[in-house]
């Protein structure tokens, strides 16, 4: 493993880790101070370089999508909109930054916007999230106080105002452009693309949306620069991330990793799988992603490398489980969250991930039918690839991946009625 | 201008015409639920997938625009797949209640199964149950199970009438098309949201189980709403009587015209057809003298012949109405103005102004005013217009006046005038197709055939001169005005024939500057403009 390094997480621990005087006592805001002095384009080409990769899901290139904004754009404002709408189950990273580092993700966002040319920026908050909300209503105004955020920021004539928009509770609007319609007071449908967002984004205007985490990188980046940071991951991956652990491990929580860093080191760091058990399964990367078998953990934790491994990196949502877990019953959890969260707009979708589901369900009451696990897979396979936005696809993760990879825990579903792993358990079902 | 190739034939198309409607013009029909040409683009129901050249991904035809050596192909094994997976998303849920449905017969869920679908169904679990029969304002009906939500209604409202009743709520397989609270839908336009709609989700209240769609006769005609003209398909049930309670007229739906009304007709119009077999149609010849008992024309039109014998031109006024076509408007000019020398006009003020909109409605509820002025039905030199001939009619000096249709108690004349002007009159007769306060004062009582019943050409408000057809036979003993004026005029006399509509086009084209060179075959189904301007001069 790399050097330890924190980029992310150095002051959770902090007494107070949330305040501007913490913050500040800890080098904070010192990114921005030269960011400020600095061509706006230098920060873009220092971002690129440092290969810092989207992490709210994607994992598309920061410093390229900074760079899609149009130079010239007819008198339009460009727009930074950070996305912290976290919704991917599994994930908690961006709620864990909020709040116990809030001055870092303001940072980031006033380099960020400094960088594209935003003047106005707007944090779309997943509504569930309050204690995250206050905090970060709280940091804004401590930040504005010290002159670090509204008008004239350290004197620099670079102004920025930022506004808070709470979410009202569906995954959907986390995807960047469904996020958008939210925000501009319309049902949260992803958009057809092209346009993309940096060219038509927030209210018909260039935009540039950014995960809470991809911002909060960026002062590290500018602070310590392109090599140092894009050295602590793979070749085409640099730095930390926060890795949110959940599940049959000792110690679940956020981890700071390099994404170099392998998943079974991961584990580890979380403490390894409960005492007496052993592992059967990892989600690495939020609900969307594949699921990987034990054996299968020895990849690296980088965008490319869990591709590499037949799954993604996503937004790091790592969900472990043990051999206490029926594969059945986890699909029919996911499965349930697909159906309740499909936005609807697109057939495929909004129709197969009901029927999945309720085909899962029934499995799972013990009135399955041998053809049933190719069916799902069929479906699944018809609509991939057809829909809008990446939702779809996201799903389509888990339906394929759970069912090829544990196919005899199905089939004995079906032809017993019951589970062999849990046996006797009645699973307690219900409607979405 | 782009040149692109779709299942090996070449074709070339403005910029920014997408694949679908590229593929149209080379008859190839790429099949679609939520693209409309009249609506913005939404790529919802993906069934328009298409494959294109170099691209992993199928893309979706309505979305993606005609680029020049695009090479696309509609029917390969993998859109053909994809097609039918996406057929079948849509109707997992759909509560295939076709034996009672309106739409059937004209569903696209039907018609794309057999074309597209045809799969074994495999969808054993519970459908999603959703709201039914939910009235959503005066004329249209919800059933959300068989709604596939390809929001062409919403957009309807807020791209067309930008009125915004409708929306889509809640998420995933739950969604639902609705009214936004407090909302009804009762915008002047709220019927077209039916004919938009591609599945049996939104139907009609006025038609909802009335007739199987495939017992109906579809005939092309022209709205006589208003002086719009917006071109319109009666649909008409004889063949299956009893399921209509004798209402041969089913409905009507608009029927495109890039130049009048796109794809759209005004509720207004929609379900104006109810005059057709009203109850108080006028079936027979009557007279005032022997209490209106129906009569035949043989033995009505000698009375009447004999009794306008007895007046001098001046002491004779026709009120003809704009809401004849061109052919009889020009037959009652010579018989009127040419040959018996009356007064003449057609103009009767509205008894308030008409209701109209910056979109398709116009105030003038008349389909052929523009006709008659331009026929030159108004009056002559020394001729009384229409305050003239009822004043004149108060005071005696004019002694028969014929009114075609027109009720002028319920007009924007003063009522008690007109009253007194039509009680002093020695002959009033009446020539319409329903009964009114005026036809239940006249002397004589001629019943005539409404539009649906004959053919002829309207002149709309712009000057476009639009043909109708006939869609059923006129009722009773009603005959079409312009044959009541044929044998009028033989029974005062005159040696004239009868003549087909056509013929008497050709004639008014020859007469009046406004339609001349036109003729039927040159109007075809979407009319030409009059030279309006070179008339009017």
């Amino acid at each position: 493993m790399a050097a330890r390094e924190r980029l992310l997480t150095r002051n959770f621990d902090l007494p107070d880790s949330h305040r501007l005087e913490t913050y500040h006592r800890n080098g904070g805001y010192e990114a921005l101070r030269k960011a400020l002095a600095m061509a706006p384009a230098a920060i873009t080409e220092e971002v690129r370089r440092a290969n810092l990769r989207g992490l709210g899901g994607a994992g598309f290139g920061t410093g390229m999508k900074w760079g899609f904004v149009p130079k010239v754009t007819g008198g339009k404002p460009v727009y930074l909109v950070v996305n912290a709408d976290e919704g991917e189950p599994g994930t908690f990273k961006d709620r864990h930054l909020l709040e116990r580092a809030p001055h870092l993700v303001l940072e980031g966002m006033a380099i960020t916007a400094f960088a594209v040319g935003a003047r106005r920026a707007f944090v779309y908050i997943r509504g569930e999230y309050v204690r995250p909300y206050r905090t970060l209503a709280a940091a804004i105004e401590e930040a504005a106080r010290a002159n670090l955020l509204g008008p004239d920021i350290l004197g620099s004539g670079f102004d920025l105002e930022i506004t808070l928009h709470r979410g009202a509770g569906a995954y959907i609007c986390g995807e960047e452009t469904g996020l958008l319609e939210s925000l501009e007071g319309k049902k949260g449908w992803p958009r057809l693309k092209p346009p993309f967002p940096a060219v038509v984004g927030a209210f018909g205007c260039p935009t540039v949306i950014n995960n809470v985490e991809t911002l909060a990188l960026v002062p590290p980046i500018i602070a310590r620069g392109a090599e140092w940071f894009a050295g602590l991951g793979t070749n085409t991956q640099g730095g930390t991330r926060i890795y949110s652990v959940s599940g049959h491990v000792r110690r679940p929580g956020p981890y700071e990793l390099p994404v170099s860093a392998t998943l079974r080191e991961l584990i580890e760091e979380a403490g390894g799988v409960r005492d007496g058990h052993r592992l059967k399964a990892v989600v690495p990367g939020g609900s969307s992603a594949a699921i990987l078998r034990a054996e299968e953990i020895d990849c690296t934790l980088d965008v490319d490398g869990l591709k590499a491994a037949g799954s993604m990196a996503g937004s790091a949502g790592v969900v472990v489980m043990d051999e206490t877990t029926c594969i059945v019953e986890a699909l029919y959890v996911v499965a349930r969250f697909y159906a309740h969260e499909s936005c609807g707009q697109c057939t495929p979708c909004r129709e197969s991930t009901g029927w999945i589901y309720r085909v899962v369900g029934r499995i799972l009451q013990g009135k399955g039918r041998p053809e049933d696990p190719d069916q799902i897979l069929d479906i699944a396979r018809k609509g991939l690839g057809t829909t809008i936005c990446a939702f779809y696809d996201g799903a389509v993760g888990p339906y394929l991946s759970y069912i090829e990879k544990f196919r005899p825990e199905f089939d004995h579903h079906i032809r017993t009625g019951g589970c062999d792993v849990q046996p006797g358990r009645v699973p307690v079902l219900t409607g979405h | 201008m782009p040149t692109l190739t779709i299942d090996g034939r070449e074709i070339t198309v403005e910029p920014g015409c997408n694949l679908i409607e590229a593929a149209r013009r080379l008859g190839i029909e790429v099949p679609h639920y939520c693209y409309h040409p009249a609506l913005s683009v939404v790529g919802q129901c993906r069934l328009c997938m298409v494959e294109l050249e170099g691209q992993g991904k199928l893309q979706i035809g309505c979305y993606t625009r005609a680029a020049d050596g695009m090479v696309v192909h509609t029917r390969t094994p993998k859109v053909l797949e994809t097609r039918q997976a996406i057929m079948e998303f849509h109707l997992i849920n759909h509560p295939l209640d076709c034996p009672v449905c309106d739409q059937s017969g004209e569903c696209w869920l039907q018609i794309y199964y057999m074309q597209h679908g045809l799969y074994e169904p495999r969808m054993v679990e519970d459908k999603v149950h959703k709201p039914k029969a939910v009235p959503l304002g005066p004329h249209v009906i919800l059933d959300a199970e068989r709604c596939i939500l390809c929001s062409r209604c919403t957009r309807f409202c807020d791209e067309v009438t930008g009125t915004g009743e409708l929306g889509i709520f809640n998420r995933g397989d739950h969604s639902e098309i609705g009214l936004f609270p407090g909302r009804v839908l009762d915008n002047p336009y709220s019927g077209n949201v039916v004919d938009i709609c591609p599945v049996g989700a939104l139907t009609d209240r006025d038609f909802r189980f009335r007739v199987r769609v495939w017992y109906l006769d579809r005939t092309r005609s022209v709205c006589p709403g208003c002086s719009r003209g917006c071109n319109i398909e009666i649909h008409t049930n004889t063949r299956r009587p009893h399921q209509s309670k004798a209402q041969r007229v089913a409905r009507l739906k608009p029927r495109f015209n890039a130049e009048v009304n796109r794809w759209w007709l005004c509720d207004e119009g929609r379900y104006g057809h109810g005059l057709i077999d009203a109850p108080d149609r006028l079936l027979d010849p009557a007279l005032r003298e022997d209490g209106y008992r129906p009569r035949r024309w043989e033995e009505t039109l000698p009375v009447l012949a004999e009794r306008l014998r007895g007046y001098r031109p001046e002491e004779c006024g026709a009120l003809l109405s704009p809401r004849l076509p061109n052919e009889e408007l020009y037959l009652a000019r010579r018989l009127f103005v040419d040959t018996l020398g009356w007064h003449s006009d057609f103009r009767v003020p509205p008894r308030a102004p008409g209701y109209e909109d910056d979109f398709l409605i116009r105030a003038d509820k008349n389909p052929n005013t523009r006709g008659a002025e331009l026929i030159g039905l108004g009056p002559g030199p020394d001729r009384l217009d229409t305050a003239g001939m009822l004043e004149a009619a108060r005071t005696g000096r004019l002694r028969c006046l014929w009114v075609f249709g027109h009720d002028l108690l319920d007009s924007g004349l003063p009522a008690a005038e007109v009253q007194a002007a039509l009680e002093a009159l020695d002959c009033l007769v009446f020539q319409g197709t329903n009964a009114n306060r005026t036809s239940r004062l006249a002397h004589l009582v001629l019943p005539s055939a409404t539009y649906a019943e004959k053919e002829g050409t309207f002149t709309n408000f712009e000057g476009r001169i639009q043909r109708f057809w006939r869609a059923v036979p006129p009722l009773g003993q009603s005959l079409p005005d312009g044959e009541i004026l044929v044998r009028v005029a033989r029974a005062l006399g005159q040696e004239w024939g009868s003549r087909s509509s056509e013929e008497l086009f050709r004639e008014l084209a020859g007469a009046v500057p406004a339609f001349a060179g036109l003729t039927y075959r040159e109007l075809g189904e979407q009319g030409r403009l009059a030279a309006v301007e070179a008339a009017l001069q």
